[in-house]
């Protein structure tokens, strides 16, 4: 019996060491990585804005002929450590259908971001997307569900009534998410 | 030296490790088909050189990613050729890559016992890939921006966890900074890092199982050093040599407009080796075509040296391989194809190139970059800017050199309407009948009512194109030219007080007109006359003599001179910058047309442009912007 208890012991004291040896090794190797991955997973302490009211353009500016025309968002934009006072951050589509009708949209085609194209130069005039071809009608919605990949209408942007009849056009500049149904503020 | 090199051997043991390395037995001679993983080794390794070289040189952020690729490509000592050589030899992995697994496969090499090693080359691939996305990036240009903000879009299709995904990888819900600064320790850090532990690993697989022969053996045994190392060696210097046609040929590598998300950039496409999956997305959701898809055919390859225990498995697998590589290519050419067809396509290309063009010329132009990043450059470029704003505001009744000022516009559709005969539409237009039918490629027979007719642009007020330029008032002082649509045709001064007057006058008149057409283009100031305007001083005086007695412009212009009765447009500093600013701000003012106005708008005091565009319009048009120095050729692709 005592014979037997010898190799047990050192057994037991081996594995005991054993079992440090991998715990405290596998501490000592994963610290580093797990500490990292705070900073890996900073971004997600970002939220997207709620949106910005910004000026577009004159209202005079725009023919009220129900053609959409490309203006360039500028607002105040933050990239990380610089503040970028008046840049173009963006781009909408802005419409205007009747003497105080003025609709916006978003540029970015909400199937995968790609700046959307007006296009008249088929039979009917719409909005399309140069890169997986989805096509909008003038109004936003889906043109063709068949071949359209986009699983939403563009993005409308909310346009500033009051401004509006001061003869001024602003919206409420928003991105959203991509490939949603609906349609959800990025952040 | 031996006693040296014993001495080293025998502290180190390096000649074993050498003799480890070098001394692999090739079971039935070298071969030929056996050079694509060393080639591969090599290219990795051009990539790890050069991609060390252009980190000393580049400098990841928004303001300065694009400039500093710039100045890497156009000024630094063979800058354009490292960075060609790693764009062009990462395009080379791809297609060595795909090489190398089809030979593994054709060879049998995948099956038992190398599954792992045939895994940790899938892996490899996987890293190649991301490799190319991630480096697509890197430049900050149009090209990789809006590739890369689809291909991030994917990786919101995760379920669950895809939107936190995408945030963790573009460093929050913007692109900017901090989406560089990861995509670059990415591209350089981390997956260089995991492709040199794949590779060891790969390479430590294959040499404990040794080659695989293919059958029936050729010859007898041979070491891979030295026969398989020449053989692999040729083919390394072959695919340089390749590379560097490409890299000379090309000259570098391509960078499109700085990155901006304000500019529309419809000739968004990625790297070539993506194209399938670019394709696949026009026929399936994001989901299916980005993650189930490729997800599960990623599984089913890794799956195949299973199936290759199969009886017919190494059959079934050279069918699957068949099958994936011929679905590849067969949408790779769609995409190509559609893109070649694609009015629209072509045009875009043609639009980025001129962009990237202009946009290398401005950064290289005498006021450089500046500090706060090249984006700005285009943005303030009257060439780029005025033309476009020209288009947009100018053309429904314009035209520049017979277009909107950015090439197209040249053609409009109409409707043909009840009334409306083929042969008044021709007229109106300026066409022939046949050639309007050939625009439409149409039957006489085929034209009715109601259907649409693309015909030539009727212009409504003059062509701006040199406007004030010598030759320009050379021609609007001759009656014939003063009423055809190039000037005032298509506007109501077709029969107004100027018409009438040069109505009355003749050919003999036309020298003397030219003199003061001279005196009256120089108080343009224009940018390309300065020189002449210096030299004909002359001339100038004489003209203006003629303009003032003889031809009496005065009675109805003021010239110079206040004249609180002048009844038409004012031509003291006809066509300067603030005569052109002032016209486009406001026709219907005294000092122009005042309440003879036709149609054209009043752009700034009605606030359809402001005086920033308005600016880019008048510098546009009278070519007051950067041109380098002829001869200076530009590098821009
Ligand atoms: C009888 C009055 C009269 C005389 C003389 C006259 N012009 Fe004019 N000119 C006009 C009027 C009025 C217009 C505006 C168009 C109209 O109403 O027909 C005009 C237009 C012009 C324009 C075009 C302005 C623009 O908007 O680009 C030019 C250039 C011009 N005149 C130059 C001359 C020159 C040079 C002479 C002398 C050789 C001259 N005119 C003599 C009345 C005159
Ligand atoms: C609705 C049609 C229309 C539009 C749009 C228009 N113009 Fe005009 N423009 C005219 C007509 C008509 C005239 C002839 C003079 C007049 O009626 O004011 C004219 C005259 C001019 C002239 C005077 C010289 C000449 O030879 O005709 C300039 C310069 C000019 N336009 C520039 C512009 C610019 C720049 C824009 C765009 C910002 C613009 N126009 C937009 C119709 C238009």
């Amino acid at each position: 019996m005592s014979d037997e208890k010898k190799p047990t012991e050192e057994q037991s004291r081996r594995g005991f060491i054993k079992f440090w040896a991998g715990i405290l090794g596998a501490i000592a190797g994963a610290f580093p990585v797990l500490a990292g991955l705070t900073m890996v997973l900073d971004p997600l302490r970002k939220t997207g804005s709620k949106g910005k009211l910004v000026r577009v353009t004159d209202l005079k500016a725009l023919s009220n002929d129900g053609v959409p025309r490309v203006f360039p968002v500028m607002a105040d934009r933050t990239d990380a450590w610089n503040k970028f006072p008046e840049v173009r951050i963006g781009a909408v589509f802005l419409r205007r259908t009747d003497e105080d009708i003025v609709t916006a949209f978003n540029v970015s085609c909400p199937h995968l971001g790609c700046a959307v194209d007006y296009s008249n130069s088929s039979e009917k005039p719409e909005f399309f997307c140069p890169c997986h071809n989805s096509q909008f009608e003038l109004d936003g919605k889906v043109k063709n569900p068949d071949s359209t990949q986009s699983p939403r209408g563009m993005d409308s942007l909310e346009v500033d009534i009051q401004k509006l009849e001061q003869g001024e056009v602003w919206i409420n500049f928003q991105n959203f998410q991509p490939n949603k149904p609906e349609k959800i503020p990025l952040g | 030296m031996k006693k040296a090199l014993d001495w080293l051997n025998n502290r180190t043991g390096w000649r074993g490790l050498l003799k480890e390395a070098l001394y692999e037995n090739i079971p039935g001679g070298s071969r030929w088909r056996y050079i694509w993983g060393s080639t591969l080794t090599f290219a990795f390794f051009i990539q790890i050189v050069t991609g060390v070289i252009l980190w000393m040189a580049y400098s990841p952020s928004s303001q300065t990613a694009w400039e500093s690729v710039y100045f890497i490509q156009n000024e630094m000592w063979g800058g354009w050729f490292i960075r060609g050589m790693h764009h062009y030899t990462a395009q080379a992995m791809i297609i060595l890559l795909v090489l190398h697994t089809m030979q593994v496969v054709i060879d049998g090499a995948y099956k038992a016992p190398r599954e792992v090693n045939f895994w940790f080359g899938i892996g490899l691939m996987a890293i190649v890939m991301g490799l190319g996305l991630t480096g697509y990036l890197l430049p900050w240009d149009q090209k990789g921006f809006w590739a890369t903000k689809v291909a991030t879009n994917l990786v919101a299709a995760v379920p669950f966890v895809g939107p936190d995904l995408q945030k963790i990888l573009i460093g929050g819900t913007e692109y900017g900074h901090q989406t560089l600064t990861r995509f670059f320790a990415i591209h350089a850090g981390v997956l260089p890092g995991l492709m040199i532990f794949f590779i060891a690993g790969h390479v430590y697989l294959f040499r404990r199982h040794g080659i695989t022969p293919k059958e029936p053996l050729k010859g007898k045994d041979e070491g891979f050093w030295p026969e398989q190392i020449l053989k692999d060696a040729v083919a390394c210097l072959a695919v340089l040599a390749v590379i560097l046609y490409f890299v000379i040929r090309h000259h570098g590598a391509p960078l499109s407009a700085p990155a901006d998300p304000s500019e529309q950039f419809s000739a968004a496409r990625p790297e070539w080796y993506y194209l399938f999956l670019f394709q696949l997305l026009k026929y399936t959701s994001a989901f299916w075509g980005a993650i189930v898809i490729p997800g599960v055919l990623m599984v089913v390859v890794c799956l195949m040296p299973f199936f290759g225990k199969w009886k017919l498995g190494h059959r079934f697998n050279l069918g699957l391989l068949s099958c994936l590589m011929i679905g590849a290519m067969l949408l790779h050419w769609l995409a190509i194809n559609e893109d070649a067809n694609s009015e629209h396509h072509q045009h875009a290309l043609h639009d980025a190139h001129e962009k990237a063009e202009r946009a290398i010329i401005l950064a290289g132009a005498p006021a450089g970059i500046p500090s706060s990043g090249a984006v700005s450059l285009l943005q303030k470029d009257p060439k780029i800017q005025g033309a476009r704003l020209f288009s947009k505001h100018c053309a429904s009744c314009h035209r520049y050199d017979g277009h909107d000022g950015t090439g197209s516009g040249t053609t409009v559709k109409i409707l043909l309407k009840e009334g409306d005969s083929i042969a008044s539409i021709a007229e109106d237009r300026g066409m022939t009948i046949d050639e309007i039918l050939q625009k439409n490629s149409l039957d006489q027979d085929q034209v009715k009512n109601g259907i649409q007719l693309k015909v030539n642009f009727k212009p409504s007020a003059a062509d701006l194109k040199d406007f004030a330029s010598r030759e320009w008032l050379e021609r609007l002082l001759i009656h014939d030219h003063y009423i055809s649509p190039e000037y005032f045709g298509g506007t109501k001064f077709i029969s107004g007080k100027m018409s009438k007057f040069l109505k009355k006058l003749d050919e003999s008149d036309a020298e003397d007109l030219a003199k003061v057409a001279a005196t009256l283009s120089a108080q343009a100031q224009l940018p390309y006359q300065v020189e002449i305007d210096a030299q004909d001083t002359e001339l100038i005086t004489k003209g203006e003599e003629l303009l003032v007695d003889d031809f009496a412009c005065i009675d109805c212009h003021q010239f110079v001179e206040p004249d609180d009765e002048a009844s038409a447009p004012d031509l003291t500093g006809y066509g300067s910058t603030e005569w052109l600013t002032a016209i486009i701000a406001d026709p219907a003012h005294g000092r122009f047309y005042g309440s003879k106005n036709d149609r054209m708008p009043s752009f700034g005091k009605d606030n359809k442009l402001t005086e920033i565009e308005i600016g880019l319009i008048v510098d546009w048009l009278r070519r007051d912007f950067y041109e380098p120095d002829e001869g200076t050729n530009s590098r821009a692709h």
